[in-house]
């Protein structure tokens, strides 16, 4: 009795002395975002996204330490591809969360169908064919994508506002293709117009838009803006000292906190503009709330409220970290359990549930909102409407989607 | 001039009778075959107002670099970050005191200091070794970018100018009459002409203080031959501190001019940098009447292709680019 106790003990012993070790054992996950370039302050918030989904599993899950490796790019398709060709052959990550850009992530996603062995979860780019048209087997997007965070804004402008004709501004690459077509398209099918004469498209990190704001034709209702950062801060302040008075309609990050909350003079003017997205900042729900806590406690000085970019981000880091539960922290098979999990994955976020289509992109609620003054001044969107579970091909059958054809510069014509 | 005119009548004709159509252009009331070729008479007089306006900007900017590089023969690549340096301090002192101004003067002051602290403490160790002063200028603009960026964030900032030079003013040119018989005139932003008179005061003070002082005198002296002037018993390293703070300083002064009409943020020394570098290849390298060109080119380019043809109108800069290089390899005013 004694003998077996004590190699019961000694058995314990080397047990209690393996099993530190064996939790020591650590997952590589890289995360790309845009630390420099015009998008930067979107980067930034990106970065804070990932820490709090990490710090919410204590950087653990699955058993294992999650090891977190940044890489920055400049929203180039191919600074992305270097930064991850860094993280995934250099660092050997097993898990990457990235890109932020539309086009960066179309190039991650042909990068990742030459790394079948690691798991590619999108940050925040929000191109319609990172996912729709030839996707990757292990590329995974948690975050909605543009033309469906644009889901009931079209139709909100059509017959709240009575806006019959547009003037379109937008950067000229793959995600504002992907958020004009997916706002005018309900729009033009209600008979409104936006003729290729009053669209405008400029290149990224655009600073001067006067000329522009000059070019932008007088007799329509109002002008539809999607630009990001740097540049939406630009164009609103130069819209403002031009004497600009036609009303305005954001794309998904041209009114959100990272322009809204940018530095300097206040852009009153846009209080009431009308724009739809993944968030709402003012949404009054509590897994909402609990989130916009946590990243105020995290980040004192973040911005007064998570923008959607923390939040796509968040979504997809922690999706990450769920599947890695699921399958205990076992990526031994190359990930193949592991993909199979977050394919099946479907969890509570910040802004309700999201689940993944057979083309693993997310299917979840959008907000249609407007833009207010807050209590201590700050301005905010507030929700206006919420749409219930939008997917990727709004409401309509794969192959009837196709059919709208690649968005373009000139998809919808709308004439 | 009249021996131009006798010289190049062609040329003389050539100049005359664009000047003329462009003020035309300007002030009559476009006919409607016009407005139908080229569209609106308002796009075209706002687009070359800002070209002009952002062509001022930009030789800000562009003068200080072609000042260092005529007389050091440095390629000082860190110009740009004393630009947006410049802004940043500038925006912290204008937050701090209320007062725009205040920042603008301790923006210059401040570049100016660290660009005497540049020249003494760095350039001065490897004196006409240009290949490696460039490098080190390359390092310098990539460290000084990674510290402001984790001291100042990625956010985009903006400078609240004074009331009075926000807001636009009624140009007296007409760009359309009514069907009613009123004519509708231009509207303009009074700060960016703001910054254009700020560009001519500034190149006009420049071109006296080089041909009109003796300092400048020196600095001419120096630019075409270095060793000589040394001879002649002038402080060479003091002339050459002097132009480093002079050159810095207009970077740091361009800093808070383009943040107030634009805006700051990471990324603006690069753009600032490639701006000046094009300026001063079609400029002529070391020329501050070339730098004055070039940017007047470089930004009506660039704002003629944002509002006619934005999809393709960076090519327009660089396709400038290419063409002088190819006639004209030193630039419009450089010396060969």
């Amino acid at each position: 009795m004694f003998r077996l106790g004590k190699s019961t003990l000694v058995a314990a012993t080397v047990l209690a002395l393996a099993s530190p070790v064996a939790a020591q054992e650590t997952v590589k996950m890289g995360a790309l975002a845009t630390l420099e370039g015009a998008f930067t302050v979107l980067g930034e918030d990106s970065m804070r996204g990932v820490t709090l989904a990490l710090e919410e599993f204590n950087y653990t899950a699955g058993g294992k330490k999650i090891e977190l490796i940044t890489g920055s790019s400049d929203a180039s398709p191919d600074s992305a591809i270097r930064a991850t060709r860094k993280l995934v052959e250099q660092d050997g990550v097993q898990i990457m969360v990235g890109p932020l850009s539309g086009s960066e992530g179309l190039a991650v996603k042909d990068y990742a169908k030459t790394q079948p062995n690691v798991t590619f979860l999108n940050g925040s780019s929000a191109a319609q064919d990172t996912t729709l048209r030839d996707p990757a087997d292990n590329f995974f997007r948690f975050g909605t994508e543009g033309a469906q965070w644009m889901a009931g804004l079209g139709e909100y402008v059509y017959k709240e506002k009575g806006y019959r004709s547009l003037a379109v501004l937008a950067e000229d690459y793959s995600f504002p293709y992907t958020q004009v077509f997916g706002f005018l398209e309900p729009f033009c099918r209600l008979g409104g117009k936006a003729s290729a004469d009053a669209r405008f498209w400029v290149p990224i990190g655009n600073k001067d838009y006067s000329s522009v704001i000059a070019a932008l034709p007088d007799d329509v209702d109002a002008i539809y803006v999607a630009l990001g950062g740097a540049d939406a801060v630009n164009f609103l302040t130069q819209y403002e000292q031009a004497g600009g008075d036609l009303p305005l309609i954001g794309g998904s990050i041209t009114v959100d906190q990272t322009v809204l909350g940018s530095k300097g003079r206040t852009r009153d003017f846009i209080i009431g503009t009308p724009s739809a997205g993944p968030i709402s900042d003012t949404w009054e729900d509590s897994r909402w709330a609990d989130f916009v806590a946590a990243y105020k406690a995290q980040f004192p000085d973040g911005f007064p409220s998570p923008s959607l970019f923390a939040h796509a981000y968040y979504i997809n880091t922690k999706a990450a970290l769920l599947a890695l539960d699921a399958v205990n922290g076992d990526l031994s098979d190359g990930g193949k359990a592991y993909r199979a999990a977050l394919a099946s994955l479907e969890f509570e976020t910040p802004t309700g549930v999201v689940k993944l289509d057979e083309r693993r992109n997310a299917v979840a609620d959008i907000f249609l909102t407007e833009v207010t003054e807050g209590p201590d001044g700050n301005l905010l969107n507030k929700t206006i409407k919420v749409i219930p579970q939008v997917s990727q091909t709004l409401g309509l059958s794969y192959d009837e989607f196709l059919k709208y054809g690649v968005v373009s510069r000139e998809n919808p014509v709308c004439e | 001039m009249r021996q131009f005119l006798e010289r190049h009548t062609f040329w003389a004709i050539t100049i005359l009778l664009a000047a003329a159509i462009l003020l035309w252009m300007i002030f009559a009331v476009w006919p409607e075959w016009l407005v139908s070729a080229i569209g609106r008479k308002k796009t075209f007089v706002n687009t070359l107002l800002n070209g002009i306006t952002l062509g001022g900007l930009y030789f800000l900017v562009a003068s200080g670099f072609t000042l260092v590089f005529g007389l050091m023969r440095n390629v000082n690549l860190a110009h740009g970050s004393l630009y947006l340096l410049g802004a940043y301090i500038g925006y912290e002192v204008a937050e701090a005191s209320g007062s725009w101004f205040l920042g603008l003067a301790v923006a210059f002051l401040a570049i100016a200091a660290s660009g005497v602290l540049m020249q003494v403490l760095i350039f001065r160790r490897m004196e006409g070794d240009d290949l490696r002063q460039t490098l080190v200028t390359i390092a310098i603009s990539i460290i000084a970018a990674d510290l402001m960026l984790a001291v100042w964030t990625g956010t985009t900032y903006q400078f609240s100018p004074p009331e009075w030079l926000f807001g636009a003013t009624t140009l007296p040119v007409v760009s359309v009459i009514r069907a009613s018989g009123d004519p509708v005139f231009i509207k303009y932003p009074i700060y960016r002409l703001a910054v254009l008179g700020v560009a001519v005061a500034v190149g006009i003070g420049l071109w006296l203080f080089l041909n009109r002082t003796k300092i400048g005198m020196m600095i001419r002296a120096g630019v075409n031959d270095r060793q000589m002037l040394a001879a002649s018993g002038v402080n060479v390293q003091l002339l050459f501190a002097l132009v480093f703070a002079i050159g810095a300083g207009l970077a740091g002064f361009a800093g808070v001019i383009g943040g107030t009409a634009l805006s700051i943020a990471p990324g603006e020394d690069i753009r600032y940098l490639l701006a000046s570098l094009i300026v001063v290849i079609v400029g002529g390298l070391g020329s501050v009447t070339g730098a004055a060109i070039g940017a007047l080119l470089i930004g009506l380019a660039e704002q003629f292709g944002l509002a006619y043809f934005p999809t393709y109108g960076v090519v327009l800069t660089f396709l400038i680019m290419v063409v002088v290089l190819a006639v004209r390899p030193q630039g419009l005013m450089g010396q060969s």
